[in-house]
């Protein structure tokens, strides 16, 4: 019975967004606060049950925890910025953010991102095959785009040129993107549309 | 060329209504549809086919309800594989309100495999702060789940006896929706060498596979299209593979009225240069 009465919610909220297709409606308002707000109440919950009591509350009152005091102060401390007399405070929580994002950052990107891509670009163009052709594709796409982003000399002649060809580089990726994204959106509409066909109208088996 | 400029003007609500009918048809009529395994798909089935009978996998659950069509469909299929080869899923989840899509789905394939809670798998649930979570497994995964998501002790289950960070985990999965995937690549794969494959969101997916052609990937499945492909060769078809053919007509009706658009554009033009003209 409570599966029921939930599949009916869920079309009928369904129904309710799609409605906007038509035309901005109070129906589409109505499910559009109500997602809003049960998506909030639903991450306070969670974040409350799941991190704040399991994570600072118990350790602290039922191990004895009390280094936790000190992260939490900082957490604290970043809702000063509501308050203009004391705003000043937040700071210190967002210079730890701040220091420890960039000293991950720098390390992570180089390790992470930088070398192996710098290596994955040093391909080998012997032979006459399908799978040099690959290989020279990809250094000339990243070489062509490089000089399209290189703006310390004014693009005329060489730059010109290799500058043109990476902008169709970057043109073709912006395409595939696309393409994907309307994949994605269509994905989304089968699955709403097999929820309704299959446990709301049980036409589907 | 006045058909043209008729449909250059044609109100957007029919074109909604041509869309649905595209999707719900085939849905309904359901036409044979091959699904065709491309590389990166095929890529991370094998590796998981190749892993040692006991092996661990980390999914990562980084994905909500706005993406479960296309993520929540390849999470089945990859479940059904790892418990068929006996392989044992660690769940974590870096997005919250994915947490409850992710317990769903380890639960109704656990069920129809008849796993054990503890033993064949478990659900670390959701811890905040990813990128400090993602660097600490590398030391002890212990230091940010001391317990799973029913704050039970992690060294009550079997499961965990010999898992303290990523040299203990054989693959690492990760279902993405945003740019967590980054994070697990810059930290996990380029500090601690683990193995990742990824599923993204079709949306995600072009930004990808470049991480793909330098190897820092094992494989990576993309949208509906790469879930299709991994029910299919799981060999389980479900509502991915049910929802192909309504996702290819749908693409050749938009390639159609994209070209129509463009059509009556240049028409417009030309009509207007010439009146110009006069």
């Amino acid at each position: 019975m409570g599966t029921t009465i939930g599949i009916w919610i869920a079309a009928g909220l369904t129904l309710f967004i799609y409605s906007f297709l038509y035309k901005d409606n109070p129906f589409y308002k109505f499910a559009e606060h109500l997602y809003v707000g049960i998506t909030a109440g639903y991450w306070l919950i969670y974040t409350w049950a799941y991190v704040i009591q399991p994570m600072l509350l118990d350790p602290i009152i039922k191990n004895k925890e009390f280094i936790l005091i000190i992260p939490a102060f900082f957490g604290i401390i970043m809702l000063t910025r509501w308050f203009p007399n004391i705003a000043w405070l937040s700071r210190w929580s967002i210079a730890f953010t701040v220091g420890m994002g960039a000293g991950l950052g720098v390390t992570g990107a180089i390790q992470g991102f930088i070398l192996p891509q710098v290596q994955a670009t040093l391909i080998p163009l012997s032979g006459f095959n399908f799978e040099t052709f690959n290989n020279l594709l990809i250094i000339f796409g990243v070489l062509t785009t490089l000089i399209y982003f290189y703006f310390s000399k004014e693009q005329k002649g060489v730059l010109k040129y290799g500058s043109k060809i990476g902008i169709t580089f970057i043109m073709i990726a912006f395409g595939a993107s696309f393409g994907y994204t309307v994949m994605a959106r269509i994905s989304l509409l089968i699955g709403r549309i097999y929820f309704l066909l299959s446990d709301w109208l049980k036409i589907l088996k | 060329m006045n058909i043209f400029l008729k449909l250059s003007k044609v109100d957007r609500r029919f074109i909604y209504i041509f869309i649905a009918l595209v999707v719900i048809l085939p849905l309904i009529l359901k036409p044979k549809f091959p699904v065709v395994p491309t590389k990166p798909v095929q890529d991370v089935y094998d590796y998981v086919e190749n892993l040692p009978e006991g092996s661990k996998v980390m999914i990562s659950i980084d994905y909500d309800a706005a993406s479960m069509p296309e993520q929540q469909p390849f999470l089945e299929a990859l479940l059904r594989q790892l418990f068929r080869n006996k392989l044992k899923p660690i769940l974590v989840v870096q997005w919250q309100l994915g947490a409850p899509l992710g317990t769903t789905a380890l639960e109704k394939i656990a069920r129809e495999t008849q796993a054990i809670y503890g033993v064949d798998y478990i659900n670390l649930g959701y811890r905040p702060g990813y990128v400090a979570q993602i660097v600490g497994i590398g030391k002890e995964i212990r230091d940010y789940f001391k317990t799973d998501y029913r704050n039970i002790p992690l060294d009550s289950f079997p499961i965990m006896k010999n898992v303290h960070n990523y040299n203990d985990i054989d693959l690492l999965v990760g279902l993405e929706a945003g740019a967590t995937y980054l994070v697990w690549i810059e930290y996990a794969g380029g500090r601690f060498k683990q193995k990742i494959a990824l599923a993204l969101n079709a949306v995600s997916a072009p930004d990808a596979y470049y991480f793909y052609q330098s190897k820092q990937i094992i494989g990576l499945v993309g949208g509906m299209k790469g879930a299709a492909e991994y029910e299919a060769l799981v060999g389980k078809p479900d509502l991915a593979v049910a929802g192909m053919a309504s996702q290819s007509y749908s693409h050749l009706v938009i390639i159609i009225f994209i070209i129509l658009g463009n059509i009556a554009y240049f028409v417009e033009k030309s009509r207007k240069a010439k009146e110009g003209g006069k």
